[in-house]
């Protein structure tokens, strides 16, 4: 029992992390009906941009690296979040006004090479480690009910906090405020939205930059755990079946659909594993997506697809 | 009649639009005074709603100007089409089909609203009232438009006929003094066709809102316009009230083909 709840555990905190990833694709989806592919990219740039950020300041400002210089780094990694999206709005997606939703998702395609690569040059294509300071060691809990105690990782445990109340922030904002619904609004129709004096330009810059400081927050997460390399971008590729599971246009979907991926790749592969060889990790998720696309295309939380015929 | 019409609110001077070779709008004049109802009305492809893009700054015209109560835009944008207090509909319905008729109306308040996102995300003093303020104002409409018993549905489960008038509503909730409506009966039956009619007219009575409307049906715009303005091939060939307008033999010719 004990060993079962800690892998439950374990699999809800690396959900937590696909949920976070998750919930960029939802927030831009949600605000511009993109789809967009350069979310990936987006958690790299943002994490290597951390990264080095972290050890260049101390050493242009000549101080010792510390909290506060940490801090800083993620200050200015946030500002640099903040003038990709303004770059994004201006050269790409205000040329694009009214356009297909494929057109858009093909020119996020663009936008994810270029973020790749801009961001090898600038920030360097080895591997970086970010050290915001987390706890490292596990801890054991609850061991007066079970022998020996439950082993949790602190840092998925902060971790997954962080997330949370990120989500309570984005709901809030989305659910109560004009300006969500204004990115609500955009989302359906472009052209209504104009019509009725909702600035596009405006609301894309700030879609995009809520969606980059998501992704920032998503790479220092798993930055710091597995350290900042090009491969970050395919964490963002897990992301895509947590999306399908839970709807494109639900925040709580892409957490309830990162939990339910990450429990269920743990579980599968400690319980199942043994019988079929291992490897269940890798495909489960998307195997998961596949089933939820036959059923339920529109995912568990969606909005319902209503087409008039 | 309660209503008197004004001054030249609205005038446009010699407006040329072409998308590459294809002229849509050549050399076309014509205004629209405060308060009146002003049809424009052409054989399909007489660019009709370029007409209105252009008023709402959808389209840039090439040439030409717009005349917003004695403003010169040379490049009107959508935004600041609303912010100069133009509102308008659309020939295919442009609804926002995920929310509901509620949501849809209060987007139209958009511009109205004052207080910031932080006072907004935590339903804080000044934002939860004026929050409440613009919802009051929303009802208003709701109840003019005769649509309370379809407040919370999504639009996009909504029949046609309703999703026009929720169009109608979203327009009337950022309280315009110009309403562009395109083509407000299309595809409408003999009875939605008057409810429509009904709260045209009402709207431009009560509210003093100036309307410009394109619309097919011959005998409606005749009945409820004041003044009609006829396109086309993109040339203006008509212009004065409905009288003039259908005793104008250029008007017959392009409505019925010559006959030389």
């Amino acid at each position: 029992m004990g060993f079962f709840l800690e892998t439950l555990i374990s699999g809800l905190m690396a959900g937590m992390l696909y949920s976070l990833v998750a919930l960029g694709f939802v927030l831009i989806f949600k605000a511009s009906g993109v789809f967009n592919f350069a979310q990936g990219a987006m958690v790299l740039f943002a994490a290597l941009a951390m990264a080095r950020f972290a050890e260049w300041l101390p050493a242009w400002l000549g101080v010792e690296a510390s909290y506060l210089a940490t801090a800083a780094a993620f200050v200015v990694a946030g500002a640099l979040m903040f003038v990709v999206a303004w770059l994004v709005e201006r050269l790409v997606l205000r040329h694009l006004v009214n356009q297909d939703g494929a057109t858009l998702l093909m020119a996020t395609l663009g936008i994810s090479y270029v973020l790749e690569g801009v961001g090898s040059s600038l920030f360097g294509n080895d591997i970086y480690k970010i050290d915001v300071g987390m706890p490292k060691d596990p801890v054991f809990i609850l061991d007066s009910i079970f022998e020996g105690g439950l082993l949790i990782n602190k840092e998925d445990f902060i971790a997954a906090l962080i997330a949370t109340v990120l989500v309570g922030l984005l709901t809030l904002f989305f659910q109560k405020t004009t300006t969500g619904r204004a990115l609500r609004a955009v989302a359906d129709d472009h052209q209504a939205a104009q019509s009725i004096g909702i600035p596009l330009n405006r609301i894309w810059v700030i879609v995009w930059c809520v969606a980059g400081v998501v992704a920032l927050v998503a790479g220092v997460i798993w930055g710091s755990k597995l350290g900042v390399q090009f491969s970050l971008t395919t964490v963002a590729m897990r992301a895509l079946p947590v999306v399908i599971l839970g709807g494109l246009t639900s925040v709580p979907g892409a957490i309830v659909g990162g939990l339910i991926i990450g429990v269920g790749e743990k579980v599968s592969e400690v319980y199942l594993g043994p019988l079929v060889g291992g490897g269940i990790e890798i495909w489960f998720a998307y195997q998961l997506a596949l089933v939820v696309l036959l059923f339920r295309p529109q995912g568990l939380f969606g909005e319902k697809i209503i087409d008039r015929v | 009649m309660s209503r008197q019409i004004g001054e030249v609110i609205l005038d446009l001077q010699k407006v040329s639009l072409a998308f590459g070779g294809v002229k849509a709008l050549t050399d076309i004049s014509f205004d629209v005074r405060e308060h009146e109802i002003r049809a424009i009305i052409g054989p399909n492809g007489a660019g009709k709603s370029s007409m209105l893009n252009v008023i709402n700054g959808v389209y840039r015209p090439q040439e030409g100007e717009i005349i917003l109560r004695g403003q010169h835009f040379s490049k009107m944008n959508p935004y600041k089409a609303a912010k100069a207090g133009i509102s308008r509909t659309f020939q295919n319905i442009a609804l926002f089909k995920g929310m509901n008729v509620i949501d849809n109306l209060m987007t139209g308040r958009n511009l109205k609203i004052r207080s910031n996102l932080l006072q907004q995300a935590f339903w804080w003093g000044p934002a939860r009232r004026e929050e409440l303020a613009h919802r009051a104002k929303v009802e208003e409409v709701i109840d003019f438009l005769e649509i309370q018993h379809i407040r919370k549905t999504p639009v996009g489960r909504l029949p046609y006929g309703l999703q026009k008038r929720v169009d109608l509503g979203r327009a009337l909730a950022m309280e315009p003094s110009i309403l562009l409506l395109d083509e407000p009966m299309a595809g409408m039956n003999v009875e939605e066709k008057q409810d429509m009619c009904r709260f045209i007219l009402d709207v431009n009575d009560q509210f003093g809102t100036t309307i410009v409307l394109i619309e097919h049906d011959m005998a409606v715009v005749m009945d409820i316009s004041d003044r009609v303005v006829v396109l086309d091939y993109g040339k203006k060939i008509g212009d004065g009230d409905p009288d003039a307008v259908r005793a104008n033999p250029e008007v017959i010719s392009a409505y019925l083909g010559a006959s030389h």
